[in-house]
């Protein structure tokens, strides 16, 4: 399936370079070094930079590294190689760029670092990042809760899996925004690993830790797939999520809406999976001339709640 | 205890060992199990004494206690199949992945619209069922280590269920196969019950028919049990072909209790879990015995120390730690020798120990 329509994808875009040809000088080639496809969000990053490719009429080179770093060092060199315009990497992992950066500055090819970081030294290797910011998706979703409850509430907290990035700035932007709400506060906290599955069962326990829940205000999951689970758990046991235990998150995946349109989640922030549009937005401002590009563009997404979710779900579902 | 291995007596005084009801050995064999399930479900007592609270409600049972024994289940599962597979030296590292893989093929059926239920049960059974003949081919027909057999299963397996599922989490709305897994009938939970029956037709099947000798006569020595007249080859295929049949039920459950297939999640490191369970309830990964009812009592263990760890509020980092630590502690309990020397410390436990 996936092949068929990448085929059909880069048959499309070569007829329409030949076409573009003779008006206009070559496509843009941009090399695409992404992770792998190893969640849902992350296939839905992938597909929104091939489409957002294709209607700016980018020449998309996309590389698949399988979760392997060796693979997207081997996919950069290959882009250098092809003398493309520029490149985009999604880093498997933080450390070790050094070298194949220095090599993408010497080919003088600009390189864009989206969604998770780099570290390097030296900071003019790269042309930008652009991420979201997890703390500030914490922020963002505890002065959600704390303006709903007036700053009063019993939180229950799912944590990422221990060590996660995402999860340690999630509940640090979190729990700054509560330490200014002292009747608010977190009774319950373990990690449920970013999966629905743990989600329900660790929700379990704690509807049982807690006088079968009654005693809890609100449910903060950091991520969406455990607040799913959890609100099965929280139907299972009589009460009703979304009323009489708050759910909030951070995400923004389809289920999660829809749970929201039927009222049985409350909010989240989306972690924009279209990096695309700004990365592209990037690369042609800075090949038509713009040498000043600030290093981190901040791509923190919004907060989404009940009242749109209806027409949001919609949305996303009909792509 | 440690008893001496059936294959260095003859089979029958190894089946009287085991079954005669008063004989020491074999009552002993349950003592440090349960002993350490108990242990554990008393410092929840101490925890928190509403973890023993049962209430009815919506037609259920409702509880702490009842969540670990549903918790259990997919594992339980696992457990029964994986404790064959031990009993005959091998190994099945693939479970977890033909979790994945049933789970994934039945979120796709349900999709389509109008197919009727006991099909798609039917095909992910048959899913299991042919990732188990896979995994018993290469180990007893071509000979492979069972270790790496299975081994190439558990990586491609996940990857065949991302494929399947096209790298998404698929989710169905069909209340009668949620059923399975958030289901309850009798006041208890559906998949409590499935354990219960999978257990029973098991031990039947075992105990009643030689299949279970059979089984350990394998473990013990394939070569001698052939010239014996034991079909070596295909009692090792069944086994395989079991294992993967339960691990298709777990599969399913685990898809239903979330109502929907989760490719990269479902069943993750849990083949782990059953051997580890299975390991608890005394079998020698050498091969050559088993007790259903042991590893069952294993995964218990294993599941009541997770719901512990979640209820007792200890930050998560220590978890993993917490669990490795009860784990050796079981296990150095259940070794004679480690008593024995234990005993030789302890004055008080000598003269305990001697009555």
């Amino acid at each position: 399936m996936k092949i068929k329509r990448l085929l059909g994808a880069t048959a499309m875009l070569a007829l329409s370079s030949s076409l573009a040809l003779s008006s206009l000088a070559r496509a843009t080639t941009i090399g695409f070094s992404q992770v792998g496809s190893e969640s849902g969000w992350r296939s839905s990053f992938s597909e929104s930079v091939k489409r957002e490719a294709s209607a700016r009429n980018i020449e998309l080179k996309f590389a698949d590294a399988q979760q392997k770093q060796e693979n997207q060092i081997r996919a950069v060199r290959g882009f250098i190689a092809q003398r493309v315009d520029a490149i985009i990497i999604a880093p498997v992992v933080e450390t070790g760029w050094a070298p194949v950066l220095r090599e993408a500055k010497r080919a003088r090819i600009p390189v864009v670092i989206v969604d998770r970081n780099v570290q390097v030294n030296d900071d003019s290797l790269y042309l930008t990042r652009i991420a979201s910011d997890f703390t500030e998706e914490g922020r963002k979703i505890a002065n959600w809760l704390m303006q709903k409850t007036d700053g009063k509430c019993n939180i229950v907290e799912l944590q990422g899996t221990v060590g996660a990035t995402a999860a340690i700035d999630r509940a640090k932007g979190f729990n700054e925004v509560l330490s200014a709400h002292p009747n608010a506060k977190i009774i319950r906290s373990q990690t449920a690993e970013f999966t629905r599955s743990k989600g329900k069962e660790v929700m379990e326990s704690f509807l049982k830790a807690e006088q079968g829940g009654r005693n809890i205000c609100a449910l903060w999951a950091h991520n969406d797939e455990m607040a799913l689970g959890a609100i099965q758990a929280i139907k299972e046991a009589g009460l009703k999520p979304g009323q009489d235990i708050l759910v909030v998150a951070v995400d923004g995946v389809p289920d999660y809406f829809k749970a929201m349109a039927d009222g049985e989640a409350n909010a989240t922030v989306e972690l924009d999976p279209h990096l695309g549009g700004p990365a592209f937005d990037v690369i042609a401002a800075y090949l038509n001339g713009d040498k000043d590009i600030a290093k981190y563009i901040n791509n923190t997404g919004e907060l989404f709640s009940q009242d749109t979710a209806a027409a949001e779900y919609q949305q996303r579902t009909n792509k | 205890m440690k008893q001496t291995q059936p294959c260095a007596d003859t089979l029958q005084q190894a089946r009287l060992a085991r079954y005669s009801p008063g004989s020491t050995k074999a009552s002993a064999r349950y003592l440090w199990p349960l002993a350490a399930l108990i242990l554990l479900l008393a410092v929840n007592l101490l925890l928190d004494a509403s973890f023993f609270q049962l209430s009815f409600q919506d037609g259920r049972l409702y509880g702490s206690l009842i969540d670990i024994l549903n918790r259990s289940a997919p594992v339980a599962l696992l457990a029964i199949g994986m404790s064959l597979v031990i009993a005959t030296g091998g190994i099945d590292l693939s479970v977890g992945a033909v979790m994945a893989i049933a789970g994934s093929i039945c979120a796709n059926l349900l999709l389509q619209a109008d197919l009727p239920l006991a099909l798609v049960i039917a095909a992910g059974l048959a899913t299991g069922i042919a990732a188990g003949l896979i995994n018993g081919t290469l180990v007893s027909y071509l000979k492979i280590q069972p270790i790496v057999a299975t081994l190439l299963l558990m990586v491609a397996g996940r990857g065949v269920a991302q494929l399947i599922n096209q790298g998404q989490i698929v989710t169905f709305l069909r209340p009668d196969f949620a059923w399975l897994g958030s289901g309850s009938w009798l006041g208890l939970p559906l998949p409590v019950w499935l354990v219960i029956a999978m257990f029973g037709l098991s031990q039947l099947l075992l105990r009643r028919t030689a299949l279970g000798l059979f089984i350990e006569a394998v473990g013990c020595n394939a070569t001698a049990s052939r010239y014996l007249g034991i079909n070596d080859k295909a009692i090792k295929l069944f086994v395989y072909a079991f294992a993967g049949f339960c691990a298709a039920l777990a599969g399913m459950i685990s898809a239903a209790d979330i109502q929907g297939s989760d490719a990269n999640n479902a069943g993750l490191w849990l083949e782990l879990d059953a051997i580890l369970a299975v390991v608890i309830g005394g079998a020698a990964l050498s091969g050559g015995r088993f007790s259903l009812l042991l590893s069952v009592i294993g995964v218990l263990i294993i599941q009541s120390l997770s719901t512990t760890i979640i209820v007792s509020g200890l930050p998560a980092k220590f978890n993993l730690l917490i669990k490795a630590l009860v784990v050796l502690l079981v296990l150095l309990l259940q070794s004679d020798k480690f008593r024995r020397q234990l005993s030789s410390v302890l004055p008080k436990w000598r003269k305990g120990g001697q009555a």
